[in-house]
């Protein structure tokens, strides 16, 4: 079961099958079985049921944009308009295309737009068409990296202001801490497992602990400002991470994310130091990481850490479960 | 020219008009589903369209003419329904150009269809396209330019036939002798002054026509 609003991501390695899913629920592939979807059956193999993907009712923006090459954006957009779901009530057109900041575009063919553009109008058109279920197969993988960065916060929007579930298919960690509420961790075509972001990251058994991008993702309540060094103070229940400053206001809920390669451990509490936040916590578990590494699951009243420090100073430390020590959270980045 | 030879230009433009409406009304959804079936059907009904590509035209016209003449499967249909024999009859040869025009008019559209690539079908299905408005609203216009090719190419076809149109049409002034059929029998009589503007006017017309073909395609994507 999957929540009702926000986005899931199904997340996995390249081949693990989380594309296939996507076009099986889009019922753009066929497979075995049943496919229950948004309190309808799409698919009962028992019943010769087959629901053809242009009544599911569904949004979908493929890795590639596929725009219409024949119309330009304007038409583009119009095609799905067109098409709309009658019982839907008309997504409007001015605030799709301001969402997606596609005005300027209109006019354009769709072949001379960037690949950032595209995607643009991607969304905007699988939305007019007023889907009730967006799913978005890896949106960002074929654009480079200023683009990525330029489309993240259209897709954080998104997020924010659609009243419907959006499935999210992606490889890339960064995307899913960005966006993600749910996580469904895909292997070989098995769900490994499935849960809130908050809970799935810190796991050391899952992939998620792998690699440069480990670490926690956590919401608190923006507590304090501190104008004279341009820092402001996340509330975690009792635990605080200062930050640079956010410009939201008191109050505001806030999502940060701290990589466990940012995260070293004392014993003691350490004498002066330039690392601004230091955090008493319980070690929960520890894992190897490689020939040389260890992965730390802290916990420190609601927030859970990943620490990642090397085996010799785990036995230098005598670290182990249960052990009270001071996590030094080196920096905390803000994913609103 | 004589009135002979404008009867066998005008018979020649009404055949081959005719021959190309019938074939692009009934070539595109051969050519679909060609272009989109996975069943193993598709093997030999595309050998089968392909067929007069490499069949010598007496061939075919002589089973059509076997087939449609009195004793013919089809030629007994025709006269219980009391129409008489399709043979050396107008009918007849629009049938006979029918299929020796077929793979060029299929094959071009069939390419065409091919290379559209699933994604925009797909795209428009989750769209909210059923089938047949998928379709007209982006097969159609994404083929465009194989709709015209398979025109031009099933029209200029018609034009130059020769074989096929002898057996079946015969030589029946005003009714089946087409232009080449007039050549022919120019040559046959010796006329050769009456042969070179007949055959000039085929070839002159040849070249325009492919000329507009190529200079299209040349110019515009999409076209």
């Amino acid at each position: 079961m999957l929540p009702a609003r926000g986005v899931t991501a199904w997340f996995g390695r390249s081949g693990s099958g989380k594309t296939t899913c996507l076009r099986l629920i889009a019922g753009l592939e066929r497979g075995r079985g049943r496919l229950f979807a948004l309190g309808e059956c799409w698919q009962d193999d028992a019943r010769k049921l087959f629901v053809p993907p242009h009544r599911r009712g569904l949004g979908y923006v493929f890795q590639e944009a596929s725009l219409f090459p024949h119309m330009n954006v304007r038409e583009n957009l119009a095609y799905a308009e067109r098409r709309r779901r009658s019982d839907a009530a008309a997504a409007r057109f001015d605030h799709l295309v301001e969402l997606c900041g596609i005005g300027g575009l209109l006019s354009r063919d769709s072949e001379s737009l960037s690949g950032g553009e595209r995607q643009r109008v991607a969304i905007a058109r699988a939305l007019l068409a007023a889907p009730r279920m967006l799913l978005l197969d890896e949106p960002l993988a074929a654009l480079d990296e200023s683009r990525k960065g330029e489309l993240l916060p259209y897709l954080e929007r998104l997020r924010d202001e659609l009243a419907i579930p959006i499935l999210y298919v992606s490889h890339s960690v960064e995307e899913v801490a960005r966006l993600a509420d749910t996580i469904v961790l895909l292997e070989n075509g098995r769900v490994l497992a499935q849960g809130s972001l908050f809970e799935l990251f810190p796991r050391l058994d899952l992939p998620f602990a792998e690699g440069e991008q480990a670490g926690v993702v956590f919401e608190g309540r923006l507590a304090e400002h501190a104008e004279a060094h341009a820092l402001s103070r996340i509330a975690c229940g009792e635990v605080s991470l200062w930050v640079s400053r956010v410009a939201r206001e008191l109050g505001a809920p806030v999502r940060a994310r701290i990589l466990a390669r940012d995260v070293s451990i004392a014993l003691s509490l350490p004498g002066p130091s330039s690392i601004l936040n230091v955090i008493r916590a319980e070690i929960m578990e520890l894992s190897d990481y490689g020939p040389d590494r260890v992965n730390v699951r802290l916990l420190a009243g609601n927030v859970t850490l990943l620490a990642r420090i090397t085996r010799r100073s785990r036995e230098a430390l005598s670290l182990r479960e249960g052990l009270v020590v001071h996590a030094q959270v080196k920096s905390v980045a803000v994913v609103t | 020219m004589t009135s002979a030879d404008l009867a066998a230009v005008r018979l020649t433009l009404e055949l081959a008009g005719v021959t190309t409406l019938l074939l692009l009304l009934l070539g595109t959804p051969m050519a679909w589903w060609l272009a989109s079936t996975r069943s193993r059907w598709k093997a030999p009904i595309a050998t089968c369209v392909a067929l007069p590509l490499v069949l010598p035209p007496t061939v075919l016209g002589f089973y059509l003419l076997v087939l449609l003449g009195p004793h013919g499967a089809v030629g007994r249909v025709t006269t219980a329904l009391g129409l008489g024999t399709l043979p050396f009859t107008f009918a007849g040869l629009v049938l006979a150009s029918t299929l020796y025009s077929l793979p060029f008019v299929v094959q071009p559209l069939q390419n065409a269809f091919e290379a559209i690539g699933p994604r925009p079908l797909e795209v428009a299905a989750t769209l909210g396209a059923a089938p047949w408005d998928r379709f007209f609203s982006v097969a159609v216009p994404l083929a465009r330019r194989g709709f015209v090719t398979a025109a031009i190419l099933g029209f200029a076809h018609t034009i130059g036939e020769f074989g096929v149109v002898l057996m079946i049409g015969g030589n029946i002034p005003n009714k089946t002798r087409v232009l080449s059929v007039s050549i022919y029998d120019h040559v046959e009589a010796l006329e050769y002054p009456e042969a070179h503007r007949l055959a000039a006017l085929m070839v002159g017309f040849a070249f325009c026509v492919l000329f507009a073909l190529y200079s299209l395609r040349a110019k515009s994507k999409l076209f």
